[in-house]
């Protein structure tokens, strides 16, 4: 990692850049207690969530790296070299003028749209984010659903916020989940009440656009009996952070009969460091289906989770994970089976390109005690180059009688053959790759909301033409 | 000068000469034959003149229109209009045909074109219906769990929508009940025309009797040793590949 400096000139690959920052306060570098109360302070946070945070650096120092199991290149974090808040309007301003030419480019190939990519390429808000999120803010108001951010939620709605912040994902969890519950700022916090069906997807894009981006979100999804909802976060457009570690917690609680889909599609700068805890409860009748899709970072560790509590609850996860060049993508899924006939499912495909390494971890748990429980897991890896590579480590315990599971897995590669017979009828190795690999992952993009689909696409092409020659 | 000029091909395969010398002029207009026994190189001279990277040129040239498509790449070369129908076609999992042909129709566009969607459509389903391809067809997979005739038909509509100059159907018989044998000679037949060289690879004479030649080549050994009109095939077909080796010193 490059030593911090006053004007941040971070190397960077292909559509990343730097640009000088002037930051008038922040809580500097490195973490310590005194950066734990600044932040409190700053915030204005009551004295519980104060204990709370300092409650978790404890832990988070108490605990060691995971490196026994996750990779060593974790030992390269180095977290007194980090900083950890920079408050709301003190945030760095700089012109589109500012933007390097090959990411207005990068923006352009992708067809994002002209606000959008102001917004992405880090420009200061000067658009209608405000007013398009208040509308929605207003809309979905009048059906009692709250929607926003969780320092707003903490100080606003503490009765329905503290019953379920930090239960579904304890502080403890593991050591980055306790990083974030010291430090966490932005990130959503949504309500919805009982019987209430959201029916347009809520985005977390116009909300922290209106708020910028935070490095530890923390978002916190209620959706309380019979209610309904999606939410999508990220976009595909790559994320020009001038962080490199980034750590959210997500936690979900569907209530008896609710339903949460839960939509990331996430394009990480290649230095960044993506380590990030998502779980939901899942009560009675109940489910939970994340969708997910990790494209870029040097090493993303992401595990969607699924506690299914209830009888017949549901859980799904389905995950796309491309690891270009020096990447690495650590993603998987983990389903607690805690009632009798809940039922599991989990589809995962990677791609791993050039040096570009796919890892799937998978935890399936159905305890001795439970019946007619439920589970699939499919998980398919695709290799484009030689010396890509793969691993998976599924760890499926399930005990007593009357308990279902099925495992498949498969690993395969984009054969010559397959390559000369595209390319002989007209398209170019890169593009013959790009179609393959979209052919791999068709079956799954279909069930991203349809914009996201179509952006996954472009982006497969364009990540793809690095990995070909 | 229109044609596909094949001039003193030699191809090798590692140290083993496949091809050895070997000349063969294709015209517009013209369907070319050639049988021979296996092993005598006919796929591999498909194979060549698409560009495939095993193979190595050692001598001669291959001439489209005049220009050596040697140095190109196969995709190149397939977008200024060779088109080989493969004996054994690839599957693209998950790539249906009609975005498989879109996205290779796309690729032959000038740099910033975009293909007109409905336009592509319509030319799709003109052409399938002139094939006798049923529209749900293409929405299926590109020759994933595709029968032998399935995968054949797949060729020829993908050389429907191609329209390639010079056309190379390697053992596109091969496999083939006599059903689907005269539904893909039909659509064979169909794309024929005065503008399209087409060279026929073939082990049997069977192929020659639904898409009948303008010339046969007889193929042992690398080499062209006899050449003749459609009645060759007859000949050959009654008197064996045998034959034509017995006469081979007479016919150089």
């Amino acid at each position: 990692m490059s030593e911090p400096k006053g004007d941040l000139d971070l190397d960077r690959s292909i559509g990343d850049f730097s640009y000088p920052e002037h930051h008038a306060f922040d809580a500097g570098y490195g973490l310590t207690r005194d950066t734990v109360n600044y932040i409190a302070d700053v915030k204005g946070e009551p004295d519980w969530i104060r204990e709370f945070r300092l409650r978790a650096l404890d832990v988070f120092e108490s605990k060691p790296m995971p490196t026994h199991w996750a990779t060593k290149d974790l030992e390269t974090l180095e977290f007194d070299k980090i900083r950890y808040y920079l408050a709301h309007g003190q945030r760095p301003t700089r012109s589109w003028d500012d933007v390097p030419e090959d990411m207005k480019q990068t923006f352009e190939r992708l067809g994002i749209p002209e606000q959008e990519r102001k917004f992405l390429a880090g420009v200061e808000a000067q658009f209608d984010s405000e007013a398009v999120y208040s509308n929605i803010q207003k809309a979905i108001g009048e059906q009692g659903v709250i929607f926003t951010g969780s320092t707003d939620a903490l100080i606003k709605h503490p009765e329905i916020f503290r019953k379920w912040f930090g239960k579904v994902i304890p502080t403890g969890d593991n050591k980055f989940s306790a990083l974030n519950s010291a430090v966490f700022s932005g990130g959503s916090f949504i309500y919805v009440p009982p019987g209430v069906k959201v029916k347009h997807p809520l985005q977390a894009y116009f909300r922290i656009n209106a708020e910028n981006f935070g490095q530890f979100e923390r978002t916190l999804i209620i959706a309380d009996e019979g209610s309904e909802l999606m939410y999508m976060e990220g976009c595909t457009a790559p994320k020009f952070e001038t962080a490199t570690l980034h750590s959210a917690v997500v936690e979900l609680v569907a209530m008896r009969g609710a339903k949460i889909q839960y939509v990331t599609v996430q394009n990480w700068s290649s230095n960044v460091f993506n380590l990030v805890t998502k779980r939901g409860i899942a009560h009675e009748e109940a489910e939970i289906k994340w969708i997910d899709c990790n494209i870029g970072s040097r090493l993303t560790m992401k595990y969607p989770g699924v506690v299914l509590k209830g009888r017949k609850a549901r859980g799904e996860v389905v995950s796309i994970a491309l690891a270009s060049n020096g990447q690495h993508q650590d993603t998987g899924a983990k389903m607690i089976h805690a009632a009798d006939e809940t039922t599991s499912n989990i589809i995962s495909k990677s791609i791993s390109a050039g040096t570009g390494r796919a890892t799937y971890r998978g935890l399936v748990h159905v305890p001795k005690h439970l019946k007619g429980c439920k589970n699939n897991t499919e998980c398919d890896a695709l290799l484009i180059n030689t010396d890509s590579r793969t691993d998976t480590y599924p760890a499926i315990t399930v005990r007593g009688t009357g308990n279902a599971v099925q495992h498949e897995a498969s690993v395969s590669q984009i054969s010559a053959e397959q390559i000369f017979y595209m390319q002989q009828r007209g398209l170019t190795e890169g593009q013959a790759m790009s179609l393959s690999v979209n052919g791999f992952v068709n079956d799954l993009v279909r069930q991203f909301p349809m914009e996201y689909s179509v952006e996954l696409k472009r982006l497969i092409d364009l990540e793809m033409e690095g990995s070909v020659g | 000068m229109k044609s596909l000029v094949i001039k003193d091909l030699h191809v090798n395969i590692g140290d083993r000469e496949i091809i050895q010398g070997l000349s063969l002029t294709i015209e517009p207009g013209k369907v070319h034959a050639i049988m021979g026994p296996n092993g005598s190189g006919k796929s591999t001279l498909s194979k060549v003149i698409a560009g495939h990277p095993d193979y190595t040129v050692t001598g001669g040239e291959v001439l489209m229109d005049g220009e050596n498509i040697l140095g190109m790449e196969p995709d190149e070369r397939a977008r200024k209009g060779i088109f080989l129908a493969f004996q054994y076609p690839m599957e693209v999992p998950g790539v249906t045909i009609a975005n498989f042909l879109r996205a290779a129709v796309q690729a032959r566009l000038p740099e910033g074109e975009e293909l007109e969607a409905t336009e592509y459509y319509y030319r799709l389903y003109e052409k399938m219906d002139l094939l006798e391809i049923n529209r749900a067809f293409t929405s299926r997979s590109v020759n994933e769990g595709f029968s032998g005739g399935e995968k054949k038909r797949c060729e020829i509509l993908q050389m429907a929508m191609l329209e390639p100059k010079y056309a190379i159907l390697d053992e596109t018989d091969s496999g083939l009940d006599i059903d689907a044998l005269k539904i893909v000679s039909h659509g064979v037949n169909v794309l024929r025309g005065p503008e399209r060289g087409i060279l026929l690879i073939t082990h049997y004479q069977r192929l020659l009797d639904y898409i009948v030649p303008d010339y046969v080549h007889v193929m042992v050994e690398g080499k062209i040793v006899m050449s003749g009109p459609k009645e060759l095939a007859l000949e050959l077909e009654a008197k064996g590949y045998d034959w034509v080796k017995d006469e081979e010193p007479a016919a150089v």
